[in-house]
């Protein structure tokens, strides 16, 4: 009892200092959240916490401008749409590149992985030149293909980097027995390696689906302002400019294009810290 | 149902040969243990049977057929891993029935011959779990299932009960061997147990750094060792060795441990005689120095002074470690002996069973 309580009071510095760490890091998110549900000229003239005297003040008028805002509608589905493929496509190369590297043996294998992992370090904004000159050529600029392909390019190699080292710590005996079993690379592939990588599978698809979602820079270079094909967040950054100084309906906007990757994040995220942990650490 | 034939194998890896000239028939319905420390080449030797590695040189047969060249699944063979590999997002029942579905085995069969499998290991209870829902011994079990239902030619297996406690393992020895008796299939087994061995083969090899050193039935292996190596891996403790030499002395013939002297029993004179004023290795099993006092009928016992270093009670037998002069040795004693620790004694080695061994080639004199 006595023992169990020191316990406790051994534990609370450590709480404080983590429930203050916490603190700081959520209080911006907080205010802006707050601010979302205030009146835009308040915004501008006082503080988030004064709701905390005047709660009455609370209002859905930003989330009406910001939703009745030219194309909101159109533009999700546009997000949805360049997301969903641009993170199925690059995790299911991926997947197979992974596999192929990590239990394959052909020519080149190493210096191969090697060239990938190097990739990791080439910033995308050096690319971005070359490839738009290719896309005008090909005329893949302002399509869908045209950024499901740039995504893809830009996901592969974390994504091969990650899957190849969970594939890489299964264990070579099941491989083995596979073999002798009959199994040929695909049957091994699909009835052993993916079942056995969900973790790894899910939290890549977090991590990809996050960054397509949020991406504003290669969605504004490849895809333009056209509105049939903007996503989100490109409308949302319009919003500011068409309406002049009125950026307080960002803040209502922002947590628009927030709740589908929280979605996404809250379903897997039961995966997703058990797939960190899978690919660097055994078992 | 098969015989299995090495011809002439190696196998390298790069600098290291790990198996290197390997011969062996292995019968139909043989029970074949491979044994030897780690790293021996044995693992590497049913590997290339497998057909999990590459043969560098020589041939393997599988019945008449060459299988050099023919992918592992179409060997006809079964194998159980010592980790057991199970698949582990899959049942009991899909485990073992993996592989005949991949060969399109009919429902029914499949159904029938994962059952019948069960019902042999005992474990059709088990059939819906998890492999991580089960213990290491019905892993165990489930893992020579996963063989038992592919019907093969050949058994292998690589150091099956190297996982298992040691209860377990005395257990799941038993259960192996009537497994062979039952299904009267060639087994191919890997260990570096000797006990292991000695209680399952039919015959055991014996390798030591990529050869074979002996292949023989596990009583020969013991009473007639080739080689000092065989004679040092085989038995529990381990045979005692000194450095000697044979005397003649009219008309006798002695082996001359410098602190002892003892006389070669009359019927090996002219096995030895060849070797007199040599220096040779002299071999004697723990089992067969005795306590004069409890000495059986029938040996030829010779005197020996020693001194007790130490005694190790084993309920059934006493081990006691000896010395005399600078050599070491260890024996076996009834447990009635009154010999204690400090204890200047004599001690008797029955010559009817000694081993002599030639110190330049370590090849056992006969």
């Amino acid at each position: 009892m006595s023992n169990g309580l020191s316990r406790l009071f051994k534990k609370i510095p450590l709480h404080a200092i983590v429930i203050a760490i916490v603190l700081v890091w959520i209080t911006p998110s907080l205010g802006l959240f707050v601010s979302s549900f205030r009146p835009a000229d308040r915004i501008a003239s006082t503080g988030w916490w004064t709701v905390i005297t005047s709660p009455s003040e609370l209002t859905l008028d930003l989330y009406r401008q910001a939703l009745a805002g030219e194309g909101m509608a159109q533009s999700f589905m546009n997000s949805l749409f360049i997301s969903i493929p641009a993170t199925v496509i690059p995790i299911m190369i991926a997947a197979f590149a992974a596999y192929a590297f990590a239990w394959m043996s052909f020519p080149g294998r190493n210096i191969l992985f090697t060239i990938i992992v190097g990739l990791l370090v080439v910033p995308l904004q050096m690319t971005f030149i070359p490839i738009l000159r290719i896309y005008n050529q090909t005329g893949l600029t302002g399509s869908f293909l045209g950024i499901w392909l740039a995504h893809a390019a830009y996901g592969l190699p974390f994504s091969i980097y990650l899957l190849r080292n969970f594939f890489g710590s299964l264990p070579r005996d099941l491989f083995e027995s596979a073999f002798l079993d009959g199994a040929s690379s695909f049957d091994i592939f699909f009835r052993l390696v993916m079942p056995l990588s969900v973790p790894s599978l899910a939290s890549l698809v977090i991590f990809q689906f996050m960054w397509v979602w949020n991406d504003l820079l290669v969605a504004l270079i490849y895809l333009g302002g056209t509105p049939s094909v903007a996503p989100m967040t490109v409308t949302i950054s319009n919003l500011v400019n068409s309406l002049g100084g009125n950026w307080q309906v960002l803040t209502a906007a922002a947590f628009i294009s927030m709740i589908l990757p929280l979605l996404v994040f809250f379903t897997l995220q039961r995966y997703f810290v058990k797939g960190i942990l899978a690919g660097s650490v055994k078992g | 149902m098969a015989s299995v034939t090495y011809e002439h194998v190696y196998k390298r890896f790069g600098e290291v040969t790990a198996v290197n000239d390997l011969s062996i028939k292995v019968e139909d319905r043989e029970f074949l243990v491979l044994v030897g420390p780690s790293g021996c080449g044995k693992s590497t030797a049913l590997r290339l049977l497998a057909g999990l590695e590459e043969i560098t040189d020589g041939t393997i047969y599988i019945g008449d057929r060459v299988v050099n060249d023919v992918a592992p699944k179409d060997r006809d063979i079964a194998m159980v891993f010592q980790s057991y590999a199970l698949y582990p997002h899959m049942s009991v029942y899909d485990n073992m029935a993996f592989g005949l579905k991949l060969r399109k085995t009919p429902k029914d069969e499949i159904k029938r011959r994962v059952e019948e499998a069960a019902e042999i290991l005992g474990i059709p209870h088990l059939l819906d779990r998890k492999p991580r829902q089960l213990s290491g011994g019905q892993r165990q079990r489930v893992a020579v299932g996963r063989a038992i239902v592919r019907e093969p030619k050949v058994f292998l297996f690589d150091e099956p009960l190297s996982n298992l406690d040691a209860k377990l393992r005395v257990e799941t020895r038993a259960n192996i061997s009537r497994l062979h008796q039952r299904l009267q299939t060639t087994f191919i087994y890997v260990t570096h147990d000797q006990v292991e061995a000695m209680t399952m083969a039919s015959r055991i090899a014996v390798m030591n750094q990529g050869i074979l050193q002996q292949i023989d039935t596990p009583q020969n292996l013991y009473d007639l060792p080739d080689n000092i190596f065989v004679a040092g891996f085989i038995g529990s403790p381990a045979m005692n060795f000194f450095n000697a030499s044979i005397r003649k002395d009219d008309g006798k013939l002695y082996v001359d441990g410098g602190a002892f002297s003892v006389k070669v029993p009359e019927e090996r004179i002219p096995t030895y005689e060849a070797y007199v004023g040599k220096p040779v290795v002299f071999g004697i099993r723990p089992e067969d120095i005795h306590d004069p006092n409890f000495a059986p009928p029938g040996i030829d016992p010779q005197p020996v002074e020693a001194n007790v270093d130490v005694t190790e009670l084993m309920g059934n037998e006493i081990f006691v470690y000896l010395n005399s002069g600078d050599h070491n040795y260890v024996a076996r004693f009834d447990p009635r002996t009154s010999i204690r620790m400090g204890n200047n004694v004599q001690v008797a080695f029955n010559m009817a069973n000694m081993h002599i061994f030639d110190r330049d080639t370590e090849r056992a004199v006969r």
